[in-house]
């Protein structure tokens, strides 16, 4: 079995990451909307782990990116959420397209 | 120190009476009523302040001396535009301004004083007042001046204010224009003054007088040698400076052929006349070629004798208009016009030092006739008071109804006259005296000259008060005694102040003058003035149907006169056919399809534009999702494929 090259490993976050990307643009829903985020957030932490893998085995700077981004995403998880939250209050929905006031 | 104080109080006091009265006048009853004894009681203060300075100046420093010095009391560099050229802000006090800060603030507070009875009453009582002491403030200011710029500023400050007062009854629409007509013909004037002044600052290399003059005068200063050589049309560059100065001086002085505005000035309150119109604003011209006359006479002889024919001619023409006038305030501006241009031509034929006879003469005219010459506005003021009417035809007999006018405006009359012991005659004497030693031409225009003026005055004298009988009631009388104490003030300084020994004390190079009157001199130009006045008594003493048979046998020479020559037809057809046909038309179309369109045009594509771009602000989040991932993907693409 030939070991996993760094290659496999970007053709894999690349797909995460347009997948994430995918969803964001397609789906309506405000908390699926949150998750698509989410991936493409992940794929960049797969990234950053793999290169600091592969190319600076002595070093851990990647993996210490990956934290904070980790906990950014939880920050920003929880503040959308509590967008959304209020967006119902105030819409009934949670529906991308329901709220298109902020408009010229 | 204490000096300082007191100049600059002097100014000061009416500008507080205008900011005081302008702003809160309106506003609180208090002021509103008692607006006029607040006006009148500040300016009777600065008119002491005023007494006591020149009398400081001329009686006090005079002690052992005999030179009156240029004095700067005070002086601020306000803005400097590098190499020595400022403009200052400062006061200047020399034989002149002293002898004017008199002038202006006795004329000034008699004119508040019968203001008090006059204006009473009227709806805009304290906003008259706040603009008199604008007026006041402004032309205090433009005598102590000490910088041919500030003098400027003084000097459209007091343009602004005379434009307020001629239209101060703004709903009446001939007074309105006049207003207009008198601000846009000074204006126009002020024009050339002000490029006098730059011309005169930019060769002179400064604005202050002192430094100008003693530049200007020194025939081996470098500055002198740039101007003179500096030529324009074939005219020395200190000629057209020193005439482009004369123009302002002009416009103001209502010399001919910017005098046209005078005349309509009429339409303001006539104790305005009396300040504005016959005192103070309109000698300023001759104070501003007195201020530098020793430039004028010391450089440029072509220059003065330009003052020179311009004034002699102005006297001639204002005088045989002033012969047919009915309207009594304009007869009283067009005798004004008259003895601005005496002045003027005693200006222009006087030499410098000692030959300077003509200078004295000149401001010592100025000083009587400011006496004299609103003594009469204000009677006039009296009976228009009683008359309620400006027309001759609607007076007539009022002698015994106000005795007191009848005297004092008898007296300035004489006065004006030029017949002994009265004021006029000494100033008018010495001009005589001093065109007769430089210029006999000009002496028998100015001899003729003074018959007339005899003529018109009696002809308004006896119209107004003697001719046919009185049908006017007095219902009011002669008017209150704030009206009748400043016309019994102004008669007694009427007969006075011709015995002050003028020359003495106000010279042109400051040493002083001794003249005397000649009484063999005299036999002319008296006998002439009597001549004067008989024909005003044969014509006009009784009712009489002569005055028309005169007017007849005299044709078409009497329809132009009384028409004022048409140079008011003259103008109107020079601005309204040509100018702005040829001028102001071409503009206008330029500026609505020119310079409008262009605007329009970048006005319209701008909103088409946004209109356009707004449409993609669409409030979808997913929208701003795909620029923004577009934007990253093709910046990439260009930062990785492109510019690699």
């Amino acid at each position: 079995m030939t070991p996993i090259s760094l290659t496999h490993i970007l053709i894999l976050s690349t797909s995460l990451f347009f997948i994430g990307a995918y969803g964001f643009l397609t789906r309506r829903n405000l908390i699926t909307l949150l998750m698509a985020v989410e991936l493409m957030l992940n794929s960049v932490n797969i990234n950053f782990v793999a290169f600091n893998k592969y190319l600076y085995p002595q070093n851990i700077d990647g993996i210490f990116f990956t934290v904070f981004v980790t906990t950014i995403a939880a920050a920003e998880a929880a503040v959308a959420i509590a967008i959304i939250i209020n967006l119902y209050r105030s819409h009934n929905s949670i529906d991308v397209e329901d709220a298109g006031e902020m408009k010229y | 120190m204490r000096n300082i104080i007191t100049v600059l109080l002097i100014p000061s006091l009416p500008l507080f009476a205008f900011l005081l009265l302008g702003i809160f006048g309106n506003s609180s009853n208090l002021l509103k009523k008692g607006a006029g004894i607040i006006g009148t009681t500040l300016m009777g203060v600065s008119c002491l302040l005023s007494l006591q300075t020149a009398s400081n100046y001329f009686f006090a420093n005079a002690l052992g001396q005999t030179a009156f010095t240029g004095n700067i009391v005070f002086k601020y560099t306000w803005l400097t535009f590098g190499s020595g050229i400022s403009i200052d802000m400062g006061a200047l006090l020399d034989p002149i301004s002293a002898m004017m800060l008199v002038v202006v603030s006795f004329i000034s507070l008699m004119v508040h004083l019968f203001s008090l009875g006059y204006m009473k009453g009227e709806e805009r009582f304290s906003t008259y007042y706040a603009f008199l002491g604008l007026f006041t403030f402004s032309m205090l200011g433009l005598v102590l001046s000490a910088n041919i710029f500030q003098i400027y500023i003084f000097w459209e400050l007091v343009g602004v204010s005379s434009f307020l007062l001629i239209g101060y009854y703004f709903s009446k629409p001939s007074a309105v224009a006049a207003a207009k007509k008198a601000f846009i013909v000074t204006r126009f004037a002020d024009l050339g003054f002000l490029i006098g002044i730059l011309t005169l600052g930019f060769y002179g290399e400064s604005f202050d007088f002192e430094t100008l003059i003693q530049r200007l005068t020194d025939h081996q200063s470098p500055q002198f040698l740039a101007i003179s050589t500096a030529s324009f049309l074939g005219v020395t560059g200190l000629t057209w400076g020193l005439l482009l100065v004369f123009m302002g001086g002009a416009g103001k002085s209502a010399m001919f052929p910017l005098h046209v505005w005078l005349p309509d000035a009429m339409e303001g309150p006539t104790p305005v006349s009396a300040l504005i119109h016959a005192a103070t604003m309109v000698v300023a011209g001759v104070y501003l070629v007195a201020r530098l006359f020793p430039v004028f006479a010391l450089s440029d002889q072509a220059a003065l004798d330009v003052v020179a024919y311009i004034g002699i001619f102005s006297a001639l023409f204002a005088a045989v208009i002033a012969c047919t006038q009915t309207d009594i305030k304009r007869v009283l501006a067009y005798s004004t016009m008259s003895q601005i241009g005496y002045m003027m031509f005693a200006l222009g034929v006087s030499g410098y030092g000692t030959e300077g006879a003509g200078f004295s003469a000149s401001l010592f005219h100025l000083f009587t006739h400011a006496f004299f010459k609103s003594l009469l506005f204000l009677g006039a003021g009296a009976i228009i008071h009683l008359v309620h009417s400006n027309e001759m035809k609607d007076m007539g007999g009022l002698r015994k109804l106000m005795p007191i006018t009848h005297a004092s405006f008898l007296i300035a009359c004489l006065a004006i006259a030029g017949i002994p012991p009265f004021a006029g005659f000494f100033s008018k004497e010495a001009i005589l005296h001093a065109a007769h030693q430089n210029h006999p031409g000009i002496y028998y225009i100015a001899l003729f000259t003074s018959m007339l003026t005899a003529f018109y005055m009696f002809r308004l004298y006896f119209n107004i008060f003697w001719n046919k009988d009185s049908h006017h009631h007095s219902e009011h009388g002669e008017g209150t005694w704030s009206m009748k104490l400043p016309l019994i003030l102004l008669g007694i300084a009427s007969v006075l102040v011709g015995f002050i020994p003028f020359s003495h004390y106000v010279s042109s190079d400051g040493a002083g003058l001794e003249t005397h009157v000649d009484l063999l001199f005299s036999v002319a130009p008296v006998s002439l003035a009597l001549l004067g006045i008989m024909a005003a008594v044969y014509l006009y003493m009784k009712p009489s149907n002569k005055p028309e048979a005169l007017a007849q046998s005299l044709g078409l020479a009497y329809v132009w006169a009384k028409n004022k020559f048409y140079i008011d037809e003259i103008y109107l057809f020079i601005t309204k056919r040509i100018l702005f046909n040829l001028i102001g038309k071409p503009a206008a179309w330029i500026d609505k399809n020119v310079v409008d369109g262009f605007y329009s045009l970048s006005a319209t594509v701008t909103a088409e534009f946004s209109n356009t771009i707004k449409g993609w602000q669409s409030g979808n989040v997913q929208a701003y999702a795909i620029y923004f991932l577009g934007g990253i993907l093709a910046l990439s693409t260009l930062l990785m494929y492109v510019l690699k």
